[in-house]
């Protein structure tokens, strides 16, 4: 059974500005799919489609044979709250502590006045401090967010996204605002994750060789539609001209192994 | 590359209807001022303007010494004051809040009607002067400290609510995607993804409107809303000028004192 | 990674202020502090009861306004309030701009900077209504009191802000010019005011805006405008007329914070 069928899925902004056209995808328990395609093609409304924080125009949302798009109000915060979100500028809230950003992804498990007094269950305090330490950043419970640094920036994203005990995880650029490395070190995090819980996972991502590196499958978007839908191997030349346009793909990878080795020497 | 001479030799930074259009625009302007100088003037006695250097001779060597044993009786109304100034800021803060989150667009429960209210509230709130709802207060409730305190705090409403809505107008939208993505409802998402943003904006608006507040209430008492104000308006009917002169000098002690507490308490917590 | 029974169950926010003892004396202190200044309120409440159906009295009022009975008198005090904020603003502005000069630390001479700044700080401590007193007293009643105490209040208020603005200017420009050769007036007209230039234009504006407001006032001490007119109807209980005028004020400060608004969005 798919964790998550998408059928028909469109999203218009107008008649002119078509978002998404006509998507259907089915994600499979425990998949990760890499969702690539120029900026614009629709990765990120496609992604915020399937937990609502777009809405879509026409077509299904299936997430666990549920169709999403006809939930509204307390119901839609319940299925909100099995799909964690993992954001690009990671989101978080500033100005509190690691430990209530681990914390908010609770909230829609537990009453305002337990949120509002950071009165959370035992087990779920239990819980966020074996996510911080899984992400490396125990230590850092008490302090505020902003006086982390981009990466463990990002780790506290994602510990918040695993305490929503989720089914599905939307990733949206993990590492866009991330250095080449820590982008790799985010992205292993990601997919050791997924792996030792196998959830299911939809990671947009601009980036092709990364992609390549930790996702078993790829999405090729453009312009909203799906031109590709295959294994990492399958992307070739001729493919990623149909992606992203007409472009010389032989030397951009050559000067980024070029580029991978002077790394690896420094 | 040319002959120097080659060059045009005159150069300007706006062409001429340019200059034209922008000499009009400065004379009517002139012109407008002067008339409202004469406007302004139509009916001021010259002969009172021409006098002011004296009388300003006179009232200064009046002042001059302030009658210093006058202070005992200015204890009381000094502390009025900055309790009329601390209340009034605190009540208005409170109703400020809720004024905030309905006018601004994002938090707003009705765009068509709600919207609308709440910002009428914040504008009759601001082009109302303390002073001017003192006088009312005093006239519906009496005078003494409590009209002060509400009238401070009537015109703080609007001040407040005002730089609080545009600050929840301006928060960061993705944040607010990522407590909305967890299935918050939307109180805990004012909760969590609202207020942390807001407090900055929040903390720093209330201390820089007690400031102004401390100076406000200083002269609601002339309207007998209580505080240093009604002995000034005593000193003045009797042309008693060294206690007047005194009651200056305490009124400028006070907002230097209320400066250096709000530049500290700035610094603690923001 | 430990099992899961071996973390901590219990969390609490780290207080924003860590040592406990000062912690809760400050809480101690704002106990104190309340009780004290609740304990000083005195109310009449036989006289706030006795308000209220004069509250009620009001608030018809403002439901129901006169505009009629009153209108020539209105009409005056509008005009006098208008012509005086203009007035003064044109007068505040022009003046501010010798004095913020001379307040800014980057470009006036020491003993110059502290004349400037001690005056701009006794401006702005006194509240305008104090200062209309004094202005009453030497100039007599009317408008030219009003003027005189508004211009004085924009000098205090503007010549602040525009030496904050001036002081914040990129040196490098400032010393570039200097570089060249170019005079105090000409380092003033090249390097500064292109920067400030549009600051200046705006916190006028605005400084036009708040003015207005203040002139509304300013009258119940006896310096011109609507708040004459005001006072004079609060006086004789005609609270119809008192809320007619209200709602005029009301409206002009809408009307003048709108168009400033759509000026400043133009020259940004």
């Amino acid at each position: 059974m798919a964790t998550l069928q998408l059928k028909n899925l469109s999203m218009h902004y107008s008649a002119k500005d078509k978002a998404l056209t006509d998507v259907t995808i089915d994600v499979q328990a425990g998949e990760i799919v890499g969702l690539i395609g120029p900026s614009g093609a629709g990765k990120s409304t496609l992604i915020r489609c399937i937990n609502r924080l777009n809405n879509p125009t026409n077509g299904q949302v299936l997430f666990k044979e549920q169709d999403l798009t006809k939930l509204g109000g307390q119901s839609l915060r319940k299925a909100r709250r099995k799909i964690a979100m993992i954001f690009q500028e990671y989101a978080l809230i500033e100005r509190l502590t690691v430990m209530e950003n681990v914390l908010s992804g609770r909230l829609g498990y537990v009453p305002f006045w337990r949120s509002l007094l950071r009165k959370y269950p035992e087990q779920d305090i239990q819980q966020a401090y074996a996510l911080l330490d899984r992400v490396g950043l125990l230590e850092h419970a008490d302090k505020r967010v902003d006086a982390l640094s981009g990466g463990q920036r990002q780790r506290v994203g994602i510990a918040r996204a695993l305490a929503q005990d989720p089914e599905l995880l939307l990733i949206d650029e993990p590492t866009a605002a991330l250095d080449p490395r820590t982008a790799r070190q985010v992205m292993r995090l990601i997919s050791e994750i997924c792996s030792e819980r196998g959830l299911p996972a939809i990671i947009n991502i601009h980036d092709v060789n990364l992609a390549k590196m930790f996702v078993k499958r790829i999405i090729g978007l453009q312009q909203g539609v799906v031109v590709f839908d295959g294994k990492p191997q399958q992307l070739d030349d001729s493919v990623l001209t149909l992606i992203y346009g007409e472009e010389d793909w032989n030397q951009t990878e050559q000067q980024e192994q070029e580029l991978e080795t002077l790394r690896e020497i420094a | 590359m040319l002959n120097i001479n080659d060059y045009p030799q005159q150069w300007e930074k706006h062409s001429r209807t340019q200059r034209l259009l922008s000499w009009l625009a400065w004379l009517s302007f002139v012109v407008l001022c002067v008339f409202c100088w004469q406007q302004m003037n139509h009916q001021t006695l010259w002969y009172f303007v021409t006098d002011a250097p004296n009388q300003f001779a006179d009232i200064s060597s009046r002042m001059w010494p302030p009658r210093w044993s006058y202070m005992e009786r200015l204890w009381q109304p000094l502390w009025d004051t900055i309790n009329i100034a601390t209340l009034g800021t605190a009540l208005g803060v409170v109703m400020a809040i809720p004024v905030a989150f309905l006018a601004a667009r994002n938090t707003t429960p009705s765009q068509l009607l709600v919207r609308p209210i709440a910002l009428f509230v914040i504008a009759a709130s601001r082009s109302i002067n303390s002073l001017i709802w003192a006088l009312l207060l005093v006239a519906i409730m009496g005078p003494g400290l409590l009209a002060g305190i509400i009238a401070i705090a009537l015109r703080s409403i609007g001040f407040v609510a005002k730089l609080m809505y545009e600050a929840i107008e301006e928060i960061n939208t993705t944040q607010v995607s990522a407590i909305t993505a967890t299935g918050a409802s939307p109180m805990q998402i004012l909760d969590y993804a609202v207020v942390p943003q807001i407090m900055p904006t929040f903390i720093g608006t209330t201390i820089f409107r007690w400031d102004i507040n401390i100076r406000e209430s200083t002269v609601l008492g002339l309207v007998g809303a209580g505080g240093i104000g009604l002995r000034l308006n005593e000193s003045l009917a009797t042309l008693a000028w060294p206690q007047v002169s005194l009651i200056f000098i305490s009124i400028l002690a006070t907002v230097v004192f209320s400066e250096w507490v709000s530049a500290r308490c700035r610094k603690a917590f923001i | 990674m430990q099992s899961a029974s071996d973390y901590p169950t219990t969390w609490r926010k780290p207080p924003l202020i860590s040592t406990p003892s000062i912690r809760y004396g400050l809480w101690l202190l704002a106990a104190v502090y309340l009780f004290f200044a609740f304990d000083s309120v005195e109310v009449n409440w036989q006289r706030v009861w006795e308000g209220g159906e004069r509250g009620w009295r009001f608030v018809q009022a403002f439901l129901n306004p006169d505009f009629t009975s009153r209108w020539s008198n209105i009409v005056d005090g509008i005009y006098e309030s208008l012509t005086m904020t203009l007035c003064a603003t044109v007068a505040g502005v022009i003046l501010s701009i010798p004095f913020g000069l001379g307040s800014a630390r980057n470009l006036a001479p020491t003993p110059v900077y502290l004349f400037c700044r001690s005056f701009i700080a006794i401006a702005r401590s006194f509240q305008e209504i104090i200062i209309a007193i004094l202005c009453v007293a030497l100039f007599g009643f009317g408008a030219f009191a009003g003027f005189v105490t508004l211009t004085f209040a924009t000098i205090g208020f503007l010549a602040k802000l525009f030496a904050e603005e001036i002081e914040e200017i990129d040196p490098a420009s400032l010393t570039a010019m200097r570089a060249t050769g170019a005079n105090w007036l000409q380092q003033v007209n090249y390097a500064v005011q292109p920067q400030v230039m549009p600051r200046l234009i705006g916190l006028s504006l605005y400084r036009l805006d708040i003015n207005f407001r203040e002139s509304a006032v300013i009258g119940i001490v006896g310096a011109g405008g609507i708040g004459a007119t005001l006072n004079t109807a609060m006086d004789r209980y005609e609270y119809d007329s008192a809320a007619a005028i209200l709602l005029v004020i009301i409206l002009l400060v809408m009307l003048a914070e709108f168009a400033s608004g759509q000026i400043r969005k133009r020259i940004h």
